[in-house]
């Protein structure tokens, strides 16, 4: 198999795991995520207790990574917080993407814009992407909405330029030049002719906006400036696990791993699908 | 820079939550609101206000900070210590790792040793900052007992200790820098070791070290330095996170506090400061460009 072959295989099938664990979330948790139960604060991985089911019968159950500082079975948590950072970084990736397309595309084709477009981009780029996204989160009340938000905002321009540099060199294409002599009008040119080429670096793209959407709802939840701290997302099961770091550090440890091994995943999956799509584009950073 | 001012400025404007109502706290009327609104210049239309930023801005004034009850500009000369020695150290420690290694897996392409070099780039890539120094405190400074957990030492209170203190974050801070740089240089390098002259080095009998130094990092050296450039807002997005894992008072700490208090001023200092030594030390790395490649010029 050739390398970017292998390297979508792999980072596709880890994803699609960790997607699976999100979709079924419900059946894989062994406890509701939010309950909170003060005699069993602060456990280690693999503590047990017996609890009576509803036909008066004891059973064990098992708490596989822990309790945290309230009780809450950090296993469930876990498997919640997978869909908060998978709709985050699915809807970012995609709002992005449609963003900086329709914007790079006509950027890039209408000159008068261009100017105009590129300095708020370069305006926007000009802050670093965290720094922009906590600013932007601390406008208006913690959700998930003004997280997605926050994190689109500074990936846009990313996405933008490359859109643009990219339609910049597509007009000057033989079989564009001769739609316009055929007397094609711009929008039909736009979405006809020069879209199509734009796609394949763009799906790479998006891949990657993906990961550091992830990324980002991570630190945001983790400083305590993202989503509200009752919700299930890794960066909050962090945050709550910093405290007792010292003597409990498995709040910290396993929804460390989940994030990794998905971050890891999802860029690999890029790689992979620049490889294989198109060998010339260069990650951009 | 006008964009960024002008971005900044309405970032911090368009919000819901009133600092007036935050100062004045929970058992304040709504005359103390106003008075506190009217004493900020809160009132005004929203132009004005730019201006008059805008206008004390030029003139050094970031205005007063409304948690901390100081000028902001004070403020941030008293954090800004402890962040330029984290980033300094960061990017010393970085250019030092990244640089041999991405020549050395250029090098010997396709064997282990690029292989795991490479596998540490993405890996550094993927896992998150603060995961990377949790991981350290717990290895470093519980379970070996090395070096102190967290906190910072400030240089004057003797040297000793302020190393002591700054080597986790700065290695904390380098994994991801380190990885995206080694990436880069291991790919200019590789772009570079097909050049006839690097034959031709070879062939008059150079020894491979010479021929690295001289030859093929100088002509790899544009794209190295310019992501080491863009890498700088990595490595402001990691400061804001370093620092709050090992409790460093800097500018990153100051940053989220002051997000957490809605105290707007600092704020929008803070991020424009960050904004600038951005923009200048990209713009300090276009300027290398002619120094590092004779050809370039402006």
């Amino acid at each position: 198999m050739r390398r970017g072959n292998r390297s979508t295989v792999l980072g596709g099938t880890i994803f699609a795991v960790i997607v699976a664990i999100g979709l079924l979330a419900p059946l894989l948790a062994t406890s509701d995520p939010a309950q909170i139960d003060p005699t069993v604060r602060n456990k280690r991985p693999g503590a047990e207790r017996t609890v009576r089911g509803d036909d008066g019968r004891a059973r064990a159950f098992r708490f596989w990574m822990g309790t945290d500082t309230l009780g809450r079975d950090v296993y469930s948590r876990v498997v919640y917080g997978a869909r908060v950072s998978l709709v985050v970084g699915v809807t970012v990736a995609v709002v992005s993407a449609v963003a900086g397309l329709v914007i790079g595309l006509l950027a890039g084709y209408l000159r008068w814009l261009d100017g105009l477009v590129m300095r708020v981009m370069d305006g926007l780029m000009a802050i670093p992407s965290i720094l922009l996204a906590i600013g932007l989160v601390s406008l208006s009340r913690a959700g998930l909405r003004s997280v997605i938000l926050a994190i689109v905002i500074p990936e846009v321009p990313r996405v933008v330029r490359l859109v643009r540099s990219l339609v910049l060199s597509l007009r000057e294409e033989p079989y564009v030049e001769a739609a316009v002599a055929l007397g094609a009008r711009t929008p039909a040119l736009l979405v006809r002719h020069v879209l199509p080429n734009t796609l394949a670096p763009l799906v790479v793209q998006a891949t990657f906006v993906c990961a550091s959407a992830i990324l980002l709802e991570a630190i945001l939840s983790f400083l305590g400036v993202g989503i509200p701290p009752e919700t299930p997302t890794w960066g909050n099961i962090m945050a709550e696990g910093r405290a007792l770091f010292r003597v409990f550090p498995h709040n910290i440890l396993f929804p460390g791993i989940f994030l990794a091994s998905t971050v890891l995943a999802v860029n690999m999956l890029g790689d992979g699908l620049r490889d294989m799509l198109d060998p010339r584009i260069r990650k951009r950073i | 820079m006008a964009v960024v001012a002008i971005v900044v400025f309405m970032l911090l404007r368009l919000t819901t939550g009133d600092p007036a109502a935050i100062i004045a706290g929970d058992n304040a009327t709504s005359q103390d609101v106003a008075a506190i609104r009217e004493r900020l210049g809160l009132d005004r239309p929203l132009v004005e206000q730019f201006v008059i930023w805008l206008g004390r801005l030029l003139r050094g004034d970031f205005g007063e900070s409304f948690f901390f009850k100081k000028q902001v500009s004070e403020l941030i000369l008293e954090r800004v210590e402890p962040t330029l020695a984290l980033a300094t150290c960061t990017i010393v420690l970085t250019v030092a790792l990244a640089i041999p290694l991405g020549i050395l897996a250029a090098w010997r392409r396709g064997t282990w040793l690029d292989r795991i070099v490479m596998g540490f780039s993405v890996l550094g890539f993927s896992v998150p900052v603060f995961v990377i120094g949790y991981l350290l405190i717990y290895l470093f400074a519980i379970e070996l007992a090395w070096l102190p957990v967290q906190g910072y030492q400030r240089l004057r209170d003797g040297l000793g200790g302020f190393v002591e203190r700054l080597i986790l974050p700065s290695v904390t801070l380098a994994v991801v820098f380190v990885a995206l740089i080694a990436r880069i240089t291991r790919a200019s390098v590789l772009e570079v070791l097909n050049a006839d002259y690097v034959r031709t080095a070879r062939a008059k009998g150079l020894s491979e070290l010479p021929v690295m130094v001289r030859h093929v990092l100088r002509n790899a050296a544009v794209p190295i330095v310019t992501v080491i450039g863009v890498g700088i807002a990595v490595l402001i997005g990691g400061v804001v996170v370093t620092e709050s894992v090992y409790s460093i008072p800097g500018l990153g700490r100051l940053t989220v506090d002051a997000v957490l208090a809605r105290d707007y001023p600092t704020v929008q200092a803070v991020i424009l400061v960050f904004s600038v030594v951005y923009v200048l030390i990209n713009l300090l790395v276009d300027l290398s460009y002619t120094f590092l490649d004779p050809r370039i010029r402006y």
